[in-house]
């Protein structure tokens, strides 16, 4: 009787999985099968294979030309983004500055309202004083600061885990701290950087507020926005487009992904890392 | 290279006051010790000496130049750290040449030093590999070849081996003797062991509340502790410490401590109260009744190998004598702890009053 009931609670947790897996993995078959089927619909259907859907968004005049601005987009922001964290939590976790723990709570906190719909408004109107509208520059800027905070806060975890004595170490050696930061404290925390890069590169590859704010012209507008205006001259989603789209879209991110993850492992879990 | 340090204060922000205005000098070539319990501001002393804090007022001479304001690295020496500080990412060889990379020296010249430093220290086979790879005297070792390579005038140690487990602190121990005799260089180091500063150092300074309360060699250290402080410091058994008083005039004079009674060093007055200290090796188990003997119980038995820690207990006082093997009492028996004349101790006010000098120096062998 009991083995009955366990064996019966074994399926129904099973099949329960089962379908939630398959609840996540649709869109994946979509994405994977659409953009080679000459007819693509909302389903997922075995298709009837065609390369004809990435001839169209080759013809698309801005598609090919967004990845390029998402790449200038993420890449600069994840530059600005690593850079400036990593001196700030180096800073931060090394010398003692009262307050300090609250003011990386407050900036955390602030960090969701700066990149929220709250502060679109402000936003927009200090850009546009700044003539910062319209430009790579502002998307960059305006990112990066949304990002910051929590980048910050993630590596200062990092910089906190590593002992000060090889830095002393370093220091009667007679390395001066920009030789430290180089050769010590640099290739220490590597795996946080590499996390900080992929996390910013993320983001804003998938960021579309602030990009379909910031930028009026079609030329200088990321994937994410390009893919909004797929529609056809009837008003239809352009499945053909938006489905192919999707897939060159989504392919940069993952090698990145596979590529950092294999290189240095991520240490990431969860939020926080362990 | 000798090292002067005059008049040296350090208050930590919060009002720490973690060096008292110190004083210390040590000679040329010599193997010197910090000791004192944790807090007693050893290791911010060895830090202000590799210029890795900045002392408050007072001067820091090494090899007679003056290097208070000099930043560590102008300095001309090398710390070895109580983890090591082997950076992680670099394998042993780059670990090891890490100083001379500092110093612009190029690399085929400068793997060819480390290799060299290495062999010394039978690290040859090692030079590939990762510190995470290492055990923890090899990581000892590495982290005393990069000190060595890059030739400085002056060694710092910090709790050279705390890390290491008790059986390879042993096989350490006697390693760094001998490396620092064949070196040759100046060596100050820091610990909380007296054992291991016993063994190691030529010179001792004890060290208590940012103060040095004795500075002596081992010998010297352990026979005339200065104060109550070090007695109880120094000895792998704490030394009993029991209090007396000066009983009588002239001739007559006898000390009365814990039911003894015992000889009283000269110049003492009548009715003066003392501190009687003896090591529980220098004093004699009798199961027989004596005068100059402390009686008591037999209340704790403590095998430390060749011998036995026996404790007599007399109401709340506890001394403890140390008896060969096969001469241990039975538990609750009574027995007398009698000290060996002139490895006693007695201190009046906190200082060495007795025996003198030249009397306890005939009892040291």
């Amino acid at each position: 009787m009991n083995a009955v009931r366990h064996a019966l609670g074994r399926i129904a947790a099973a099949v329960f999985l089962a379908l939630v897996a398959a609840f996540f993995a649709l869109p994946m078959l979509w994405l994977a099968s659409a953009p080679f089927d000459a007819h693509p619909s909302i389903t997922v259907s075995i298709p009837e294979f065609t390369l004809a859907n990435f001839r169209a968004v080759l013809d698309n005049p801005y598609a090919l030309g967004s990845i390029g601005n998402s790449v200038i987009q993420a890449g600069g922001a994840a530059l600005i983004v690593v850079v400036l964290a990593a001196l700030a939590a180096y800073a931060l976790s090394r010398v003692r500055v009262p307050g300090r723990d609250v003011l990386l709570y407050v900036l955390l906190l602030l960090s969701s309202v700066v990149t929220g719909t709250a502060a679109m408004v402000p936003i927009f109107e200090l850009a546009s004083r700044l003539g910062l509208i319209d430009t790579h520059l502002g998307v960059i800027l305006v990112v990066s600061g949304g990002l910051l905070p929590a980048a910050i806060f993630i590596l200062k975890d990092f910089m906190d885990a590593t002992p000060t004595s090889y830095e002393e170490s370093a220091r009667v050696f007679g390395a001066s701290p920009l030789q430290i930061l180089r050769h010590i404290v640099v290739p220490v925390v590597r795996p946080g950087l590499a996390t900080i890069v992929v996390w910013a590169v993320a983001s804003v590859w998938g960021g579309f507020l602030m990009q379909y704010i910031l930028l009026r012209d079609p030329a200088k507008s990321p994937s994410a926005v390009i893919l909004y205006t797929l529609y056809t001259e009837g008003g239809q989603p352009n499945l053909d487009l938006i489905s192919t789209f999707s897939l060159l879209y989504s392919l940069p991110v993952v090698v990145m992904y596979l590529f950092v993850s294999g290189r240095y492992g991520f240490r990431l879990h969860g939020g926080l890392k362990q | 290279m000798t090292i002067s340090l005059h008049g040296l204060t350090k208050v930590f922000t919060g009002g720490v006051r973690a060096l008292d205005s110190l004083d210390l000098e040590v000679g040329e070539g010599e193997f010197f010790a910090l000791l004192g319990p944790s807090g007693c501001g050893k290791t911010t002393l060895l830090r202000s000496i590799a210029g890795l804090e900045t002392p408050t007022s007072g001067t820091i001479a090494i090899g007679g130049t003056d290097v208070t304001a000099l930043p560590p690295g102008r300095r001309d020496v090398a710390m070895v750290f109580q983890d090591y500080a082997l950076f992680p990412h670099m394998d042993v060889t780059a670990n090891i040449a890490y100083p001379l990379r500092i110093r612009k020296v190029p690399r085929a010249r400068r793997e060819a030093a480390a290799a060299e430093v290495a062999g010394r220290l039978s690290l040859s086979e090692l030079l590939g590999r990762r510190p995470g790879q290492l055990s923890g005297g090899q990581q000892q070792r590495v982290a005393l070849a990069r000190a060595i390579a890059c030739r400085p005038k002056v060694f710092l140690f910090d709790e050279p081996l705390s890390n290491l487990d008790a059986r390879l602190r042993l096989e350490a121990r006697t390693f760094l003797k001998r490396l620092q005799d064949e070196l040759g260089v100046t060596t100050v180091f820091v610990t909380h062991d007296q054992g291991e500063a016993l063994a190691l150092a030529h010179r001792i300074a004890v060290m208590d509340a940012g103060r040095i309360t004795q500075v002596g060699a081992p010998a010297e250290i352990f026979h005339r502790p200065a104060t109550t402080f070090v007695a109880s410091f120094i000895g792998s058994t704490p030394m009993n410490l029991l209090p007396g008083r000066v009983v009588g005039g002239g001739s007559g004079r006898a000390l009365h401590v814990a039911g003894a009674v015992l000889p009283a060093p000269p110049g003492l007055p009548d009715g003066a109260e003392v501190v009687y200290g003896v090591r529980p090796e220098y004093a004699d188990l009798s199961a027989t009744p004596r005068p100059d003997g402390f009686p008591g119980s037999v209340a704790v038995l403590e095998s430390l190998g060749p011998s036995t820690l026996v404790t007599l207990e007399s109401g709340d006082r506890l001394v403890q004598v140390v008896v060969p093997e096969g001469e241990e009492p039975s538990i609750g028996a009574p027995a007398w702890a009698v000290p060996r004349p002139g490895r006693a101790l007695v201190y009046r006010d906190d200082r060495l009053v007795g025996p003198e000098e030249n009397a306890e120096a005939g009892g040291r062998t």
